[in-house]
């Protein structure tokens, strides 16, 4: 094969990546830092000035804001990756990768705001734990006074994005591990007498973070600008920066629009010194690090392994609960305070008419579908095109597919709501579909790449010398192998599309009803059946497409050993 | 003239640095069993590469290969009809085994029942008769080395390489597989062109041997 291979296929997928996701970020953000300093003819601002910015720090509670921003967003990070490495710890080589994945996959297939839902209906003061214990145990028959939701520390928050974060970071850790030769190693630690705590923390977790150090740094970029969540979860007045900026870009007074752009600069400086400090504090723990390995410590040969594995299974238990509560509120008619189950139950919050869940339902599902085919089908071209280029993946083009995720949303979203509405696409599925696109390619993406990869190449030339052309050896030979995998990005995509709260907010001008925007919307309400009934949906679309990725090669495979162990 | 040409052909790393074997000038007649013989690491198989259209993008080669006097160097893999047997049999895991077969047998031969019928004697000829619907991962080494020849000749190779194709093999089955498969690359009268370290292998081959 020779290099010229494929080129019309690289430059294809170059051109739509170059327009349909590095432009929409640039012109976004292009905007919106216009708008701060404003220009935003829109609204008939027409001269450069600094006053939007005194007008945002003259407005009450940022700078609560953005403390509480820094402090959740760190602190529920470092959570997540304290709780990932040590769950890695005690169960890598224990269990097998692929049944961890399994459990797992539930967890990062619900989306946030669902799972938001879920822990608020569980943890409140009238919520499903208190219901638990009261009265036999508290006494409580009123719902106590504690504020744990929206308590003003972010602690519930920090629990939820802990919930999300920590099984995704887990999966990746587990999967860096599996390219370190981590029972040698163990064992050369243990001839030299230390203690398997001491193995993990001086010689394999030092060689394992920087595998997974992207993933941190798109858990960090996300924890301190998630909304949904923070909405559902997080202090109220004044609430995280992300929170503050949504409600300043939809407030009735137009002319506050310039401030919350300046509010959503601020909010990527936020960012940025987030990761800086994350950055610096990377240096630190390598340096004290270094000097606690060089000390030689041996450390008893007890292992914290048991502690470890409660600590995460404690955070799954919950996660597990939430849906729980989840499904139990949508089934539920009377279930007053405070008995551990409703008194009465029913499917009214159910009817289709109710409400009308089904134009939600129906617009999620076909934004979801339509986005995973775009995303799909753009990395099946682009991983396509390495291959017949024999490419190795460039730093830059990684950078590319990471850009979306480390940019924080709301700084280029409204920006890209201006450019869509010059462009005529404002307020519609196209938009929205489009916005969506840029957050799941980057997650199909990153699914498909190391399976694609770990393909045997020989295959092709197996194929190739038969006679088979390259669109064969793709449609026939590659993609049925990776069927598996395929899916698995597939059904990752859509949750990813599922979970969607500000593009869809942004760019459907709060005229595209999702699952996501009505359960958030609702979240703030008072009926609990009602906002049950739009988190089980929407959680159970992604689960529904995790199961079916499973499944369907199982099924269509089913008499194919050679495929069961390394492609799902 | 039925024949299968290397002239000149070097291949060096492309980071820069030495060729791999001294430039290689070989010609391989239809209906012999030419050996290439060299320590392991030489290139050997980076040699079947070459030949066969599938250079890996870390190499660059120069020198030429015809194929019955036409030039191939420049042609893709699949359109060279440069038939290969590696080390592993290599079967699609995804499919069954006949169905490998069918993946080979020539795009010429036309309707369901026609292809089925060749897939089907084919596999009779290699012993595997009533194995259509097997999962390939269940056969023995020996069954899936057998299947690979198969579903390479269906394909009406003008050429065939053989990249060390018994090396995987258990000694005892080596022998038995060897005889099944040079058997019936005789009776193609095809150039042949097998690299192996093994010094049983060129024997049996009762063909020339090249030494890198």
């Amino acid at each position: 094969m020779t290099q010229t291979d494929g080129r019309a296929l690289r430059l294809f997928v170059l051109i739509v990546v170059i327009g349909g996701l590095v432009f929409p970020i640039v012109a976004g953000l292009w905007e919106t830092l216009r708008a701060a300093f404003g220009k935003l003819p829109a609204i008939g601002a027409e001269t450069w000035t600094l006053a939007h910015w005194d007008r945002l720090f003259a407005l009450p509670g940022v700078a609560t804001s953005v403390k509480l921003t820094l402090w959740t967003g760190s602190a529920a990070t470092l959570l997540s990756l304290l709780l990932a490495s040590a769950a890695a710890a005690a169960w890598h080589g224990r269990f097998a990768n692929a049944g961890i994945v399994r459990v797992l996959g539930p967890f990062l297939a619900v989306p946030h705001a669902a799972l938001a839902i879920g822990l608020a209906f569980l943890i409140a003061p009238s919520g499903w734990i208190v219901r638990l214990v009261s009265p036999w145990a508290t006494g409580w028959t009123l719902p106590p006074d504690v504020a744990t939701v929206h308590d003003p520390m972010g602690l519930a928050l920090i629990l939820g994005l802990t919930i999300k974060e920590a099984p995704f970071l887990l999966l990746v850790m587990l999967s860096a591990l599996s390219q370190l030769p981590v029972r040698a190693q163990l064992a050369a630690g243990r001839a030299l007498g230390y203690g398997p705590t001491m193995v993990w923390l001086k010689v394999i977790l030092p060689q394992a973070y920087p595998l997974i150090r992207l993933p941190v740094l798109v858990v960090l970029s996300f924890s301190f600008s998630v909304v949904d969540m923070a909405i559902i979860l997080g202090p109220s007045n004044p609430p995280v920066l992300s929170v503050a900026v949504t409600r300043w870009f939809f407030a009735p007074d137009t002319t506050l629009i310039p401030a919350a752009a300046a509010a959503a600069l601020l909010q990527t400086g936020a960012v940025l010194a987030g990761c800086g400090g994350w950055f610096a504090g990377e240096r630190l723990v390598a340096a004290l690090g270094r000097l606690w390995v060089l000390r030689g410590g041996r450390g008893g040969s007890g292992d914290g392994r048991a502690v470890a594995s409660a600590t995460m299974v404690l955070v799954l238990g919950l996660g597990a609960l939430s849906l729980t509560a989840l499904l139990l509120w949508s089934f539920a008619w009377r279930w007053p305070f405070p008995l551990a189950l409703p008194e009465s139950w029913s499917l009214r919050g159910w009817a289709w008419t109710n409400g009308g869940w089904g134009g939600a339902f129906l617009n999620t599902s076909l934004i979801g579908l339509v986005t995973t085919a775009i995303a799909l089908l753009l990395a099946i071209c682009w991983l396509e095109g390495e291959d017949r280029g024999g490419w190795q993946r460039a730093r830059w083009a990684l950078g590319l597919i990471y850009l979306p995720l480390l940019v924080p949303q709301i700084a280029f979203l409204y920006g890209l709501s201006v450019v869509f509405l010059r462009l005529g696409l404002s307020g519609g599925m196209v938009a929205v579909v489009w916005a969506q696109s840029l957050f799941v390619f980057p997650y199909v993406m990153i699914a498909l790449s190391d399976p694609w990869r770990a393909l045997d190449q020989r295959h092709f030339r197996s194929a190739a010398a038969l006679g088979a052309g390259p669109f064969r050896r793709l449609w026939a030979v590659k993609l049925p192998i990776l069927l598996g995998p395929v899916l698995v990005a597939a059904a990752i995509g859509f949750a990813v599309s599922v979970a969607q709260y500000l593009p869809t907010l942004f760019l459907g001008a709060g005229r595209v009803a999702t699952l996501t925007t009505e359960a958030v919307t609702l979240s703030s309400g008072s009926d609990r059946r009602v906002t049950g009934v739009y988190a089980v949906l929407q959680a159970a679309l992604p689960l529904l497409a995790y199961a079916a990725a499973l499944f369907l090669p199982a099924i269509l495979h089913r008499n194919r050993r050679g495929l069961k162990g390394g492609a799902a | 003239m039925s024949a299968l040409e290397l002239r000149d052909v070097v291949i060096r790393p492309r980071t820069g640095g030495d060729a791999l074997f001294a430039p290689l000038t070989v010609t391989v007649p239809a209906g012999t069993i030419t050996t290439v013989m060299g320590p392991s690491g030489i290139g050997k198989s980076t040699l079947i590469d070459f030949i066969g259209g599938h250079l890996a993008p870390d190499f660059v080669a120069s020198g030429s290969v015809a194929l019955n006097g036409l030039d191939v160097t420049g042609m893709p893999a699949e359109a060279r009809r440069i038939g290969i047997l590696f080390q592993d049999a290599l079967l699609f895991p995804h499919l069954s085994v006949g169905e490998n077969l069918g993946f080979g047998l020539s795009a010429e031969i036309r309707g369901r029942s026609a292809r089925r019928a060749a897939v089907d004697a084919a596999l009779d000829q290699a012993g595997l008769g009533g194995l259509h619907d097997r999962d390939p991962a269940t056969l023995s080494g020996g069954q899936r080395a057998r299947a690979a020849l198969m579903r390479t000749l269906l394909a009406g190779p003008r050429a065939l390489l053989l990249d060390e194709p018994f090396s995987r093999l258990d000694p005892a089955l080596r022998q038995d597989v060897r005889g099944f498969v040079f058997d019936h690359i005789r009776t193609r009268s095809i150039p042949v062109l097998m690299v192996s370290h093994d010094a049983a292998d060129a024997e049996d081959a009762r063909g020339p041997i090249v030494s890198l």
